[in-house]
């Protein structure tokens, strides 16, 4: 039996328009052999919840580049929980502070890969902690 | 080495290089290389068509690079200062910064606006802000730029209202709004209305400066964001080229002729890459561009062929491992800009891959601009490296492989056309995973990056904070400018706004009307909603 892909949503939450880094992880993820659903810019986190169940998928990866991350990301945990998505990773990718990883990750994000993190680093990251 | 790809021998030696846009570089270039080039006929006299040595015939002899940083935070008070600072430091131009929910047309109290308002740049709901922003600034000494797209005829209405409350007459004004909606759909993404009703804005601002608004440059075509969402820099100036020959279409389709508009439109570059290729690229791009706009659009006027330019920016080069060195390479940079014959220069502050620049980064930017004029003999000739057998060579096949890029565009039906079905966007996005590729895999070295790393602890850089209250301030203020307005006199505006851009008339005079209403940014892209509609990104993976 073939293993299921892993199916990531890769995401612009919010106003920030930059998408340079969104696309290019998504086309390394696909090139790893994951299953990418790109929503696009300026999603709101209502749409980035529906698009995640309606497509079922594994990762939701959240790209901010504004430095909003902090509010955006909180709102879109409390959606997940919310609607118990305790299956579905959530990693962060972005214009991240130092100071700021670890704050999103107490506040439950699961990786935080800010700009210039390795394509391999930040895929092994998802296929190692995926949950399923 | 350089922004390239290297390949060696195994004794270490280079045996060959390719430029991003694909050319091979020879080890070195002698007048063979140069054989059917013409001097008269390639390279001529600055001043003179076909414009490749410069635009002007003394170029930074008789006047220097226009220093515009681009800046603008939080409430349009806070812009205020900064704008007063920079002036004070010497800066001869503006460049306004302006916040997310602004470019994308939200009133500060929207929703979606929530933890934006004036956090990426000057946050701007009615025409108080603007009263504010440029409260005692000589707009009549000093250009404005605006960094704002999808919304820009709205702003132009508002910088022309303001300027006037000043006593400052249209005549006199130079606002350069952006204003390139369709670099935005494959970069940078304020985009808002659909593709054609989109274009048609542009040209609604393109006509009424040619008629009303004689020193300001209605738009500002970018390759900047191009190039900095991944394209090469052949890429670069084709896709700024066909964007602009849409644009252009599109006004002489109304019955303008090309000399009544084109000596206004300008280009925003990118400097980032390896130096020769950029300098012939800016070259070529001169040279191509001159006789695209005499052959192609039969212009007479010398002016309507120049290609004017800000080459600048350059943040795709900078780096957030040691920061400080983005200092020094933000310098060469400039140093490339100025051997390009730009007319205004602008740098990335070393910390913006962090953070708005925080007042000392800025005025760092602007010191690096103003050593390079003083210090190290820029201002000495016209285009130093004009003659070179290697920079002659390069420019050739820098113009040949625009031209190559271009005829693909113009091949698929043009660029409204390439945008809307997201061609551009698919090739840009490619280019720029294979880029972070490169550096990923160290083919591309970067100090700091991937070579020359160091520990990789936290690096010391002071970053601006966003301020939460701003949003209240701006919420506030709002609300009073609400209740002072006459709010019959704001419907009746916006009534005859929306019945303008139904009927195609250009709505510029109408902007004006409701923006001395106080009318909202929210209030009147609204109507241009309702009308027109919303952008919808095709589908590129």
């Amino acid at each position: 039996m073939t293993e299921k892909r892993i199916r990531v949503l890769v995401t612009k939450p919010g106003l920030d328009g930059h998408d340079r880094g969104a696309k290019v992880v998504a086309l390394a993820f696909r090139d790893a052999g994951m299953e990418v659903i790109y929503t696009g810019l300026h999603q709101t986190v209502e749409q980035i919840i529906q698009i995640a169940m309606q497509e079922d998928v594994d990762v939701i990866g959240l790209s901010i580049l504004s430095g909003a991350h902090i509010p955006i990301t909180k709102k879109l945990l409390e959606a997940v929980k919310k609607e118990k998505m305790e299956n579905v990773l959530v990693v962060v990718g972005g214009v991240i502070p130092k100071k700021d990883i670890k704050l999103l990750q107490e506040m439950g994000v699961d990786g935080v890969f800010p700009i210039g993190t390795p394509f391999k680093e930040s895929i092994s990251f998802i296929k190692e902690h995926v949950k399923r | 080495m350089g922004v390239a790809q290297y390949k060696k021998n195994e004794k270490g030696k280079i045996i060959d290089v390719i430029l991003e846009s694909g050319i091979h570089v020879k080890p070195v270039y002698t007048p063979e290389d140069l054989e059917g080039w013409d001097c008269s006929r390639d390279l001529g006299k600055p001043g003179e068509y076909p414009f490749t040595r410069g635009i002007h015939e003394l170029m930074y002899r008789a006047r220097p690079y226009t220093m515009r940083q681009y800046s603008g935070f939080g409430s349009p008070k806070d812009t205020n200062e900064r704008f007063k600072l920079l002036i004070n430091h010497g800066q001869t131009g503006l460049n306004v910064a302006f916040d997310l929910p602004t470019q994308l047309g939200l009133d500060s109290d929207d929703p979606r606006a929530e933890g934006e308002v004036g956090r990426v740049g000057m946050a701007v709901d009615t025409l108080r802000d603007f009263e504010v922003a440029f409260e005692g600034i000589p707009l009549d000494k000093i250009g404005s730029g605006l960094t704002i797209n999808a919304v820009a005829s709205i702003m132009l209405a508002m910088y022309e209202v303001t300027a006037q409350k000043y006593g400052y007459s249209r005549e006199v004004i130079s606002a350069t709004p952006q204003n390139d909606i369709l670099k935005e759909m494959v970069g940078r993404g304020m985009w808002i209305f659909p593709v054609e009703p989109s274009i048609r804005l542009i040209g609604d601002t393109i006509e009424y400066s040619a008629k009303y608004l004689p020193r300001t440059n209605p738009v500002s075509i970018c390759g900047y964001h191009i190039r900095e969402s991944g394209a090469n820099p052949a890429q670069e100036i084709a896709y700024a080229f066909e964007i602009a020959i849409t644009y252009i279409e599109h006004v002489l389709e109304r019955g303008l002729h090309i000399d009544e508009f084109a000596p206004r439109l300008s280009y925003n570059l990118d400097i980032f890459g390896n130096l020769w290729e950029q300098v012939a690229k800016f070259r070529a791009a001169r040279r191509l561009w001159a006789k695209i706009i005499k052959d192609r659009f039969g212009a007479k006027d010398p002016r309507s062929m120049w290609l004017r330019m800000l080459a600048g920016g350059g943040g795709g080069g900078l780096t957030m491992e040691q920061p400080e060195n983005n200092i020094v390479r933000s310098a060469y940079y400039a140093l490339i800009s100025a051997l390009s014959g730009t007319q205004t220069m602008a740098l990335c502050s070393y910390d913006e891959a962090y953070t708005i620049p925080t007042p000392k980064a800025a005025v760092i930017s602007l010191r690096t601009m103003q050593l390079l004029l003083e210090e190290v003999g820029l201002r000495d000739t016209v285009d130093p490296l004009g003659g070179s057998y290697y920079i002659e060579t390069l420019t050739n096949q820098m113009e040949e492989k625009i031209l190559e890029y271009m005829n693909e565009v113009e091949k698929i039906g043009g660029m409204a056309f390439a945008v809307e079905t997201g061609y551009i966007q698919r090739e840009v996005a490619h280019q720029a995973y294979l880029h972070e590729k490169a550096v990923q895999e160290g083919e591309i070295h970067k100090v700091g990056v991937n070579v020359y790393t160091e520990n990789e602890e936290e690096y010391e850089v002071e970053l601006h904070e966003y301020d939460s209250e701003v949003a209240v301030s701006q919420i506030a203020s709002l609300n009073e400018v609400k209740r002072q307005r006459d709010n019959t006199e704001v419907t009746r505006t916006l009534k005859d706004l929306e019945q303008a851009a139904r009927e195609k008339k250009n709505v510029m005079p109408y902007l004006v009307d409701a923006v001395r209403t106080y009318a909202t940014l929210g209030e009147m892209t609204s109507v241009f909603k309702s009308v027109y509609g919303e952008f919808k990104e095709p589908d590129i993976f």
